[in-house]
């Protein structure tokens, strides 16, 4: 008789094949980088970024004092457990290649990686523009001729640095401070990379703008950084997506994102974040809209092992507008504390929050909001809707809402209902032929539907298919 | 000779597990064969919906004995949506809700998925949905609503009947079709299932009243009371029925008075 002999490195190799069996961009890419990269966080780093990206002294200074408040701030002790994350063992910093603006100019093992994403195809399609982030750095970027033409700014942060320094210098930090938090802080210290745009006065750029951050090497942590100005009276559609291998141990992703709406523009941020389930995901993202501006997030979380963001946004202007639509999908593993901020500033505001939050096979989403109405924004107005679809005894959702009222004439309306998926609605879509798996996804595209009908088409489609996958790859 | 569509023999079933199981049937017999309208009348209670939610094969409910054949093929071991695929459609009495996925949608996937070997893709489903639209003067505003979201009592009866003529089963069971329908939607709703029936269909209509039936008109009839069928005839049954009232039905026949009537 064999004698069978445990290994523990075999049996996780084991767990993490399985795991990547149910996640489609588990893939990585045997890249090797032209420097070997160094884990761990100090001063020595932070200037070893700032020397390699050649940056002004004022962003220099920048990134120590933000390493300073980064290290004074104790970890949050509420939302997702975090105290597992060991920054010593991240790699804070990898160039993979330089930056390129034809596909065919890239090495091939990374393109090979945004073939697989689809994002050239995407981009001959339907986007006007595209940036592609590897690692650390900006690895592809294009916009149509005619978006330049009409003065619209859209590249990755470096080069705006470098290009448009009184915009960056002028905006940077101006909407989330180095200390904002203790994860904005570390974003300050040792951001690369990311999207800035700046759309003139009076421009509407009719097809969505779209950067995709790509994780490959174990233990990164990715820290891009994204500015979004919108002049009076321009509108536009920025969507990011995001993925990266699955690997047995920790990877960090934390993004700051600034947005300025200035009067009666528009923009619209689109997140479909498909992290590996090794991915911590820690965002800090805001916006401020002034007067009668609109500033939208809809924000789609699928993936990672925990994710803790609040997209908000500050109604500084009388009549400003805010809405935020989010879904999150929380199988195995995974814990979604998700929500929105909204702060209302003027008056004759209004801001709507809608979340929608899914759990399964012992996932934990949940919807964590608050609404705050300054004293002397009158008539400001919100309402916000969370539901919460449980697929089985396992999974959890919570729901806190918080609301701020000091303003006499301000009013919020909330409505939360949590459904588990009733036997009733199985039954009656079994019986008219339709399995219990496909019955099950149907009930849950249903359920999101208010969401991905606001989405471009190609959008939508990839967000249902994206939590098909999900569901299916937990059942098979 | 025909073979029979559907046998039920001696047919038992229970709801709850353990000490709370229940008998609802207590030994059901009946033969559809293909192009008959069979009618079962009863008062509540007396186990006509178990009826409806056993064939379909609904969680919840035990054969504890006898069983149920279709063409020929005992159904125990087959889920809803196998069932389904057979052809076996049951009307509810109450049709769920399913919000955010519109009718046509719905239909599609239900179509291809008892259809599979001629599954149709969206513009080809859309004609042969208009074409059962057509004939049972569905109004088009419906199939972008959402499934049974917001629906009157009228217009869920109506989308079953149009879900039964696109699905097009061999076997359709209505459960309690007349239930929330005024006197002109049940006739349109009648209209309706009369226009989808054929020589090759069978069906089994569950109700309590007789009203249903002047329209459906079918051609057995099948008093079930206290999970058994008490008696069998032909029309004239349902409006003996109907003079009477359940409660002489059972003086007549000797059965103790509101036995089952607290059943499912």
């Amino acid at each position: 008789m064999a004698i069978e002999q445990f290994d523990p490195v075999l049996a996780e190799n084991e767990a993490v094949r399985k795991i990547q069996g149910t996640y489609k961009y588990g893939w990585h890419d045997a890249t090797s980088y032209d420097e070997a990269p160094s884990r761990g966080l100090s001063h020595q780093v932070i200037d070893m970024i700032s020397d390699r990206k050649n940056e002004p002294d004022w962003m220099r200074q920048n990134r120590h004092k933000a390493l300073d408040y980064f290290y004074r701030r104790p970890m949050p002790t509420w939302g997702a457990d975090l105290s597992e994350i060991d920054f010593e063992s991240i790699f804070y910093y990898i160039k993979p290649t330089n930056k390129v603006s034809k596909w065919e100019d890239m090495p091939e093992s990374i393109r090979d990686t945004w073939d697989k994403l689809g994002i050239p195809e995407a981009e001959k399609n339907f986007l006007g523009g595209v940036t592609a982030q590897y690692e650390s750095e900006v690895v592809y970027h294009s916009t149509q001729k005619h978006l330049e033409d009409m003065g619209v700014i859209f590249t990755d942060m470096d080069s705006a640095l470098r290009d448009h320094p009184d915009l960056v210098k002028e905006y940077f930090g101006s909407i989330i401070p180095a200390n904002d938090n203790k994860f904005a802080a570390l974003n300050t210290a040792v951001w690369s990379g990311g999207s800035f745009i700046w759309v003139p006065k009076g421009v509407s750029i009719e097809v969505p703008l779209q950067a995709y951050f790509r994780i490959n090497q174990e233990n990164m942590g990715q820290f891009e950084r994204t500015l979004i100005i919108c002049e009076d009276e321009s509108w536009v559609h920025y969507v990011e997506g995001c993925s990266a291998p699955t690997y047995s141990s920790d990877s960090l992703h934390s993004a700051v994102v600034e947005i300025v709406v200035k009067d009666n523009a528009r923009c619209r941020y689109t997140t479909i974040q498909n992290w590996s389930n090794n991915v911590y995901n820690l965002v800090t993202k805001r916006a401020v809209a002034q007067k009668n501006a609109t500033m939208e997030w809809i924000d789609g979380n699928l993936g990672s092992k925990i994710t803790m963001k609040y997209p908000a946004v500050i109604l500084a202007g009388e009549g400003a507008k805010a809405e935020i639509l989010s879904v999150a999908y929380a199988g195995t593993g995974m814990h979604l504390d998700a929500g929105a901020k909204v702060t209302h500033v003027a008056p004759n505001t209004q801001s709507t929050i809608v979340s929608k939050s899914i759990s399964k096979d012992g996932g934990r989403a949940g919807y964590r909001g608050l609404v705050r109405i300054d004293d002397g924004a009158t008539n400001a107005r919100s309402t916000v809707r969370c539901d919460a679809l449980i697929l089985d005894e396992d999974s959890r959702s919570d729901t806190y809402p918080y609301n701020e009222i000091e303003e006499e004439t301000g009013s919020v309306g909330h409505e939360a209902t949590v459904s588990k998926v009733g036997d009733e609605q199985l039954f009656y879509l079994q019986s008219r032929g339709i399995d219990e798996t496909e019955a099950m996804s149907l009930i849950v595209r249903g359920f999101i539907e208010p969401i991905t009908k606001e989405l471009p088409l190609e959008y939508s489609v990839e967000l249902n298919r994206l939590i098909q996958l999900q569901m299916e790859g937990s059942i098979g | 000779m025909t073979e029979p569509l559907l046998v039920i023999e001696n047919l038992h079933v229970s709801v709850g597990e353990g000490e709370d199981a229940k008998e609802i049937l207590r030994g059901v017999d009946l033969k559809v064969f293909p192009g008959e309208i069979h009618a079962i009348m009863g008062p509540n209670g007396s186990g006509k919906s178990t009826l409806a939610s056993v064939l379909m094969g609904k969680p919840g409910y035990t054969v504890t004995g006898g069983r149920i054949l279709y063409k020929g093929e005992d159904l125990a071991d087959l889920s809803p949506d196998e069932r389904a695929r057979k052809r076996i459609f049951l009307a509810f009495q109450y049709p769920t809700e399913i919000p955010g996925v519109s009718v046509v949608n719905f239909l599609r996937t239900a179509y291809n998925a008892v259809h599979s070997d001629k599954v149709l893709g969206p513009l080809e489903f859309r004609k042969y949905l208009q074409t059962k639209m057509d004939l049972l003067e569905v109004p088009n505003s419906i199939i972008n609503r959402y499934v049974n979201a917001g629906f009157s009592g009228g217009e869920r009866k109506r989308a079953e009947v149009l879900q039964m003529a696109v699905l097009d089963p061999d076997l359709a069971v209505l459960d309690e079709t007349d239930t929330g329908l005024d006197i002109d939607a049940l006739k349109e709703v009648s209209a309706g299932v009369l226009k989808v029936h054929n020589e090759t269909r069978g069906m089994l209509v569950i109700t309590h009243y007789q009203r249903l039936l002047n329209y459906i008109q079918p051609g057995f009839i099948h008093v079930l009371i206290s999970g058994k069928i008490v008696r069998s005839g032909g029309k004239d049954l349902a409006l003996d029925l109907e003079a009477k009232g359940y409660d002489q039905f059972r003086v007549e026949l000797g059965l103790p008075e509101g036995q089952g009537a607290e059943a499912g």
